[in-house]
């Protein structure tokens, strides 16, 4: 059963949103070479604590980090640690953020310093076809026209969308139905309802879909060892259409991160 | 965080169990790569390869297979070549 939220639940969950949101414009500001994932983990905790809210990912099935930190060819769930980024890293960071009992989950990809062209094609193309999952979010439509949107826009761009991770509902948990493949035929599934709220998800290989875990049990790589990107948002359905409630700053100044970062 | 995608159990009911009308052989192996509907294609330890599909009460607490994994794979007498795998090794 999709549960469906209130007005005031999307407020909650917006609220949580917008910690998340400034949290991960601070973190894509502190990426630099020399920097290790451990220290960009205490520092997304440090700014979610201080908000007022937890860190979502900690503890969940025995999580030890507040983020995911996936550089490379490593697609989602890098346990931060003692991984130093370097010049030319695609390093893609996942945060969930709990707020008065209601959860946000957004990620975002950080080309560091000079990366290759097809790095950064990759990231685009990844971002777009997230922009394309949540146009996809109306009322009325079917959960498979989201999956289709994405997919549609990773496969013209010959890239490989990973079918093995999903995008789920959020709101309550973390975790909650529906799950949201980044694949799959339009038209099918359930109808869209306004009251939805969705984590949409796209992780995305420059060359085949198919991953495999590391030896922790958590980090997800890319098969073919091909670089990744991951893009995600929380969106509720209102009838108005979709509401992004993760929406950063950097974002909404269009287009502005990159020229930051590079 | 990204969710494992679980496609929803189709759930084949067998009246009773087949192991104990047919003794089913019992052996170990390794995942050698995940095919569609849930099939895995899997190499025995007596270097055989099996195709293999995974059984009812696995699929309904969503265990997940994985390339590289070692498995109990459970074969019918009838066609060695399809098995049933039964046990994910941690």
């Amino acid at each position: 059963m999709i549960v469906r939220k209130s007005e005031a639940e999307i407020g909650r969950i917006a609220a949580a949103g917008v910690i998340l949101a400034e949290c991960l414009d601070m973190l894509a500001a502190a990426v630099a070479p020399g920097i290790t994932t451990g220290e960009l983990d205490r520092l997304a905790e440090e700014f979610i604590r201080g908000h007022g809210g937890t860190p979502t990912f900690l503890g969940y099935r025995g999580y030890p980090g507040s983020i995911c930190a996936s550089p490379n060819d490593m697609v989602v769930h890098g346990i931060p640690g003692g991984y130093t980024v370097a010049d030319g890293d695609l390093l893609s960071l996942d945060v969930g953020v709990t707020l008065d009992g209601y959860v946000a989950d957004s990620a975002l990809t950080v080309p560091v310093g000079a990366v290759s062209a097809e790095a950064l094609r990759l990231v685009d193309v990844t971002r777009r076809s997230l922009e394309a999952g949540i146009g996809a979010c109306r009322v009325g439509n079917r959960l498979g026209d989201i999956s289709h949107a994405v997919q549609l826009v990773v496969e013209a761009a010959g890239f490989g969308v990973v079918r093995s991770l999903v995008g789920h509902g959020v709101g309550r948990e973390m975790h909650e139905e529906p799950q949201i493949p980044n694949f799959g035929p339009a038209g099918k599934g359930p109808r869209l309802e306004a009251g939805m709220v969705f984590a949409i998800e796209p992780m995305v290989n420059v060359g085949s879909h198919e991953v495999y875990v590391g030896g922790d049990r958590w980090s997800i790589y890319s098969a073919d060892g091909s670089l990744s990107a991951h893009f995600e948002h929380t969106v509720a359905l209102t009838a108005a259409g979709p509401r992004v409630l993760t929406r950063r700053t950097s974002e909404v100044m269009g287009g502005s991160r990159q020229a930051a970062s590079a | 965080m990204g969710l494992w995608y679980h496609e929803r159990p189709r759930f084949h009911m067998t009246t009773g169990s087949m192991a104990n009308k047919e003794e089913a052989i019992e052996i170990e192996g390794e995942v050698v790569e995940a095919l569609p509907n849930t099939m895995f294609r899997v190499l025995l330890d007596n270097k055989h390869e099996v195709l293999a599909h995974i059984s009812g009460k696995m699929r309904m607490n969503y265990i997940r297979i994985l390339p590289g994994d070692r498995v109990k794979v459970e074969l019918s007498p009838y066609d060695l070549k399809r098995g049933r795998i039964t046990y994910r090794f941690k």
